[in-house]
């Protein structure tokens, strides 16, 4: 299977447009716009899991994908956006690093993930390791992301956003065993972390959900 | 055949069980009676017949270390039921706490046991996550910071630990075939040599950098020091104790993979790389703390770059015996730590003197401990490091030379702290004198860990001995 045939095509597709909403996280700035583009990326995610289990057969990526809908798409955003309303963070927040910066860093990325999965799975199938091209890249943009944020919120983003990533890979590989079991742990992270102990105690205490009101309690300046 | 399952399920169902036990008195007591269990069940696995049951695997590299966990779970539990009165716990905090202290041990101990590589993702994950909330539970701002550094750092390492689980399993898809073989340590393993090796390497970059997260590793240690100096001091004890080592575990299965293919690159660079930047920024950093919970959190990350260093050098056998030896006699500081910081109401060094002159069985009892730590003879890790510098200068003379500069420099600051918490001039006590329980709850399990330290110094019973050295064995 290569390009140009449907099935190629469209798990290609999706995988690309997870990578764009990637972007799109990467340079917004308002919060909420933040949640829809990432519950996007997770209805994104559902349907790649879905088309892949489609492909190869294996219908316990069905349950991946719904699983994905339902949390990642529909009820993780919806939370996120209650505590949203609940701390009013209806407004803009600064990153480290400039738009611009950040895309640049953000390109330079996609292109080290390229460089580095393409040369080393030249014996895997095409869509194996372009998969996995686009999944790595999602993960290291996560990770640009949760670098260049100092709100705790956004940070959960970041993370979620790179476990988007990794699900993507773990879908595309086939025959992975335990894909269902995986995805649902990683997911129970994620719910843990938004599960907000953490931000609701944060927010009790200091007013704010930065992470650099918490630099103060930090390291032994006590 | 369902042994190494029951020994992950039973603290999970006493976890269920402590988490409906609102009296604090009683869930400790539940906590020592399902530890104790555990450990008869965990000795038992010694004797137990080697190779894989499905998901899980008992063979000669983790028995041992099934069994020393256990062990430390139950001193542990223990030495918890004397503090825990003291930790100002509501009712929902101390079934919290008590529910994730079990739940973390059957979840470490699944990490060790498993032979699918991704129940063991699964299993590290849930340590990570049972360990935050104990590291969280206190809720104070120091606290909470603590474990939001933790649960960010660790979430993104595990993360990429999945990814390169993900690579393992891609590698090996062609030749071991769909499904669970494809995960298996034991089929990859044995079919790692025909695996495409681009693709082991770039997996164990990703199972490097995410299980050298948890193992505490420099340069990915940072949420250790704020960790260990947080929450109730118990945890400090099991963190050191048990989950830096299932982390390096993790890895070292991950690594002998990827060593099984002539044509991958050797993991050997990476290991003795992290092994000693762990140990020389640990060796300088243990000079600057005024914290004593958050100093032995630093010696710990020495102590993994040197299990790390070793098992670089394939000097297997060293790793083990000091990964070993280094959970015996850390958690033993701690339990003397956490009664100093009780007795003394401060976990500040400046605070902490002269404990061998007024508390001499607590004092003396952690001045032996931090010798043993610092690698003093007769006790395990003197046994272990000496043995990791006599191969180092067998195998590559030439490292002696920062392995020593590490060493000397981490052995003077711990000798040092030693004369100031014990030798000194005595500081005052805190208000409220520990009860008797309370101490015999703390000095006894210290001793307890010398003795054992001791043991493995100078007589490691044949079995054991023969045991760690099959398992090194096994990491090839």
């Amino acid at each position: 299977m290569t390009f140009g045939q449907l099935p190629y095509d469209i798990a290609h597709l999706l995988g690309g447009a997870m990578l764009l909403v990637s972007f799109v996280l990467l340079y917004q700035r308002r919060v909420p716009a933040m949640v829809n583009a990432l519950a996007a990326q997770g209805a994104l995610l559902a349907l790649a899991a879905f088309w892949q289990g489609l492909m190869q057969g294996a219908p316990q990526l069905y349950l991946t994908a719904l699983i994905a809908f339902a949390a990642k798409a529909v009820l993780i955003p919806l939370a996120l956006r209650a505590l949203i309303r609940r701390l009013d963070l209806h407004r803009t927040v600064e990153t480290a690093l400039g738009i611009g910066p950040s895309l640049i860093a953000g390109v330079a990325l996609v292109a080290l993930a390229i460089i580095a999965v393409l040369p080393v799975t030249a014996g895997a199938l095409a869509i194996a390791r372009e998969d996995l091209a686009l999944a790595l890249s999602i993960v290291l943009l996560g990770m640009l992301m949760m670098i260049t944020r100092r709100n705790a919120i956004l940070q959960v983003v970041g993370l979620m956003s790179m476990e988007n990533g990794l699900i993507l890979a773990a879908v595309g590989v086939a025959g992975m065993p335990l894909v269902v079991e995986l995805s649902t742990a990683a997911l129970v992270l994620m719910v843990c972390v938004v599960g907000g102990v953490f931000v609701f105690q944060i927010r009790e205490r200091f007013d704010s959900v930065d992470t650099g009101f918490l630099e103060i309690h930090r390291g032994e300046r006590r | 055949m369902y042994l190494p399952w029951i020994i992950v399920f039973l603290p999970w169902a006493g976890a269920v069980a402590l988490a409906l036990i609102p009296r604090l008195d009683v869930a400790a007591r539940v906590n020592i009676g399902v530890a104790a269990l555990s450990l008869v069940l965990a000795l038992t696995l010694l004797g137990y017949p080697a190779g894989e049951q499905g998901w899980t695997r008992v063979d000669a590299l983790n028995a041992p270390f099934v069994a020393l966990s256990a062990f430390i779970g139950l001193t542990t539990a223990i030495f918890s039921a004397g503090q825990v009165a003291h930790e100002n716990f509501d009712a929902l905090r101390g079934r919290a706490y008590h529910a994730a202290f079990q739940v973390f041990l059957g979840a470490q101990a699944l990490a060790l046991l498993s032979d699918n590589m991704g129940v063991m993702w699964v299993a590290i994950e849930i340590a990570t996550l049972a360990s935050v909330l104990m590291v969280a539970v206190h809720g104070t701002p120091a606290a909470i910071e603590a474990a939001w550094k933790f649960f960010i750092l660790c979430g993104v390492g595990i993360a990429l630990a999945l990814f390169g689980t993900i690579l393992l399993y891609m590698a090996a898809q062609p030749v071991a075939g769909h499904g669970d073989p494809g995960l298996s340590w034991a089929a990859l393993h044995a079919v790692a040599a025909k695996c495409d090796a681009g693709l082991l390497n770039l997996a164990l970059v990703f199972l490097a950098v995410g299980y050298g997260t948890k193992a505490g590793l420099v340069p990915l240690h940072s949420w250790l020091p704020d960790a260990e100096a947080e929450g109730p001091i118990a945890i400090s004890a099991v963190l050191s104790g048990l989950l830096l080592n299932a982390a390096l575990m993790a890895l070292l299965r991950a690594q002998s993979i990827v060593a099984a293919n002539p044509q991958a690159v050797a993991a050997d660079g990476i290991l003795v790389a992290l092994g000693l930047a762990s140990l020389l920024l640990s060796a300088l950093a243990l000079w600057r703390r005024r914290d004593a919970r958050r100093f032995f959190a630093w010696s710990s990350i020495g102590h993994m770059g040197l299990a790390s260093l070793a098992f670089g050098l394939g000097a297997n056998l060293a790793g083990l015996l000091h990964m070993a030896a280094h959970s015996v006699v850390k958690s033993a500081i701690f339990f003397g730590i956490g009664h100093a910081a009780r007795i003394k109401g401060s976990q500040k060094i400046a605070d902490i003197g002269g404990l061998a002159a007024t508390h001499p069985g607590l004092g003396w009892g952690l001045a032996i401990a931090i010798a043993a730590i610092a690698g003093m003879p007769p006790f395990a890790v003197f046994a272990s490091e000496f043995l990791l510098v006599t191969e180092t200068a067998a195998r590559n003379a030439w490292l002696l030379a920062p392995l020593g500069i590490g060493l000397l420099v981490s052995v003077a600051a711990e000798i040092t702290l030693l004369q100031r918490l014990c030798l000194g001039d005595p500081t005052p006590d805190g208000a409220t004198p520990p009860t008797t329980m309370e101490s015999l709850t703390a000095v006894l399990p210290l001793w307890l860990h010398l003795g054992l330290a001791l043991v493995m110094g100078i007589a490691m019973p044949a079995g054991m001995a023969a045991m760690l050295r099959a398992g090194a064995g096994i990491l090839g």
